[in-house]
């Protein structure tokens, strides 16, 4: 059984094909990477996984059920969870609210209008630990303005897993980070369970390409090239997309 | 946080015996006033401040639980009657308006709103068999709750300090819960919480019922206060009236709203007796506020007040030796 398969998926917006007929298929637990030059179609692809856009034609299943159809909401509940290319956060709050909205995404409660959020003790617990793994527990309770760009990245994260994903999909987790916030990150992310699938687009190659153990080549939304990291490398047509020559 | 409890505290006080020290019932009706608008701008606020949603035909809700009520009572309705159909009324309304409005967001929202309440003014001017167009509906009685009669200036300014303290009790129940959290979510990374698994349109659908309840019942205090509903009331002066509350007082606060009901409320009534062009002065406050506390009169004070607080605390460190500077 596959944890994501993408077949014949198409995407235009006007005259311009972002994505053409990419099938993918993912195994439970693998890393796989997506690489392209800028304009491949690597995000429009993640919006189309998580349902943000709806495609022209072709089909998306998570775990053999076929949610193509499924809206956006409902495929977090499924199991699928994401990160932002460009940080996506509740600016306004705390660092621990963010992980706590993202906690109860997925709990009925979130209907409640009668209980204080902030007495829900099992809330405030959970967020404690996801905050603690990604390393950020000392400073749970500070308001997310005053907090650094890598510091916003692992809350990103530690959203992301909070909500226990079966499927993760991580928008170029490494952009914007200085060489030592690369490294935490990477940490974090070599420590995440293999009962969690990863795909993640990311340009930064020399981190990217020791997490990931298959890689999938987009150029001009279509797929060139899908293999393991020694094949993927080794191929001209790797070179020649992102070098030129 | 404990002189937070104390100025609450205080404030209790002073509104539940003011008609003690107010002098004349002329001031207890204008309190009357200032309380059920301060509800209006609160149901206001629940969109505006904490949805991101600017609603600009509020009045016309507002106008429809007020003539339903009138209407109600012209059938020869009993109060409870009235007041219950009259809610009830207002409940389809703001679910039909909802569901038109949150098509969209930002400056479609508002324009969709306009256009609501501007039909709804429309109606309330041109549908006359119902309305009475121009002439208004008059309303003979107020209720009796409890064979408590309304008719006295002082029972109504307790009867609506009642509704009035539930009114802020139940919002301030929502905006500390998790429906509450999700809603402030909506507005500010509506995309985001969406991806967490949150039903955007379904909180926001919920936020404008809530709103639009307490809209409703601020309409019916409105409605027995004046004792008269006209096309005036629904006009697009009132609802930029309300708007003008909420964002002059503090837009997503508590507290805001009614302080700038208070503003607006007191300008409109007692300054203007003194000061022929109180809208002049009217607008010269807001543009003072825009200039000075751009968030508002409630959050504004509060920024000054820290402000002043912070460039006293050094001072008073080294005096005290640094360990309690703070109050």
């Amino acid at each position: 059984m596959s944890a994501l398969t993408i077949t014949g998926l198409c995407k235009s917006f006007g005259g311009l094909h972002v994505t053409s007929n990419v099938s993918l298929n993912v195994e439970p637990g693998e890393r796989r990477l997506i690489i392209g030059p800028n304009g491949a179609g690597k995000t429009t692809l993640f919006n189309l996984i998580t349902g943000e856009l709806t495609p022209d034609s072709g089909s998306i299943q998570l775990f053999e059920q076929d949610i193509t159809h499924v809206p956006s909401r409902r495929r977090a509940h499924l199991g699928m969870a994401r990160t932002y290319q460009i940080i996506t956060l509740f600016a306004r709050d705390t660092i621990i609210h963010n992980v706590t909205l993202a906690l109860l995404g997925l709990s009925p409660s979130r209907w409640n209008p009668m209980i204080d959020l902030k007495r829900q003790g099992h809330f405030v617990e959970h967020a404690k630990k996801a905050l603690e793994r990604v390393g950020l527990g000392h400073i749970a309770n500070r308001p997310l303005a005053q907090t650094s760009y890598g510091e916003r990245r692992r809350v990103e994260i530690a959203m992301a897993l909070t909500q226990n994903p079966k499927v993760l999909l991580l928008d170029e987790p490494f952009a914007g980070l200085s060489i030592d916030e690369r490294r935490d990150v990477q940490q974090l992310l070599l420590a995440i369970p293999r009962d969690v699938t990863i795909v993640m687009i990311e340009h930064n190659m020399d981190v990217a390409l020791q997490f990931a153990e298959r890689i999938t080549l987009l150029h001009f939304g279509e797929v060139i090239l899908e293999g393991n990291r020694a094949e993927v490398v080794a191929d001209p047509r790797t070179r020649e997309v992102y070098l030129g020559h | 946080m404990s002189g937070r409890y104390f100025a609450l505290g205080v404030a209790l006080v002073a509104l539940a015996t003011l008609p003690y020290w107010m002098a004349g019932i002329y001031y207890i009706n204008v309190a009357s006033q200032i309380l059920f608008y301060a509800i209006f701008a609160l149901g206001l606020n629940v969109l505006v401040g904490y949805a991101g949603l600017v609603s600009l035909g509020h009045a016309g809700l507002f106008g429809v639980t007020a003539y339903a009520t009138g209407y109600m009572l012209q059938l020869g309705f009993g109060h409870p009657i009235a007041i219950l159909v009259a809610l009830v009324v207002s409940m389809f309304a703001m679910a039909i308006y909802a569901a038109l409005s949150l098509r969209s967001t930002g400056i479609g929202f508002i324009m969709i709103t306009l256009a609501l309440g501007e039909i709804l003014w429309g109606l309330a001017y041109r549908w006359i068999s119902l309305t009475g167009g121009d002439n208004g509906l008059s309303l003979q009685t107020r209720p009796e709750p409890f064979g408590y009669t309304l008719s006295d200036a002082n029972a109504f300014y307790y009867a609506t300090l009642v509704v009035f303290l539930l009114s802020i009790a139940a919002l301030t129940v929502f905006v500390r819960s998790p429906l509450g959290a999700a809603l402030k979510g909506t507005r500010d990374q509506p995309r985001r919480m969406n991806a967490l698994g949150y039903h955007v349109w379904a909180i926001r659908f919920i936020a404008c019922l809530f709103s639009g309840l307490l809209t409703a019942v601020s309409a019916i205090l409105f409605v027995y206060y004046t004792q008269f509903i006209s096309p005036q009331t629904l006009s697009l002066t009132s609802s930029a009236e309300v708007l003008l509350m909420v964002i002059s007082g503090g837009a997503g606060t508590l507290l805001g709203p009614i302080f700038g009901a208070g503003l607006v409320v007191v300008v409109k009534t007692v300054v203007s007796g003194f000061i022929e062009r109180w809208n002049f002065l009217l607008g010269a406050i807001f543009v003072a506020i825009v200039i000075l506390m751009p968030e508002g009169l409630v959050p504004g004070t509060v920024r000054l007040w820290k402000m002043a607080w912070r460039k006293r605390e050094p001072a008073a460190a080294t005096i005290s030796g640094g360990a309690e500077a703070k109050p």
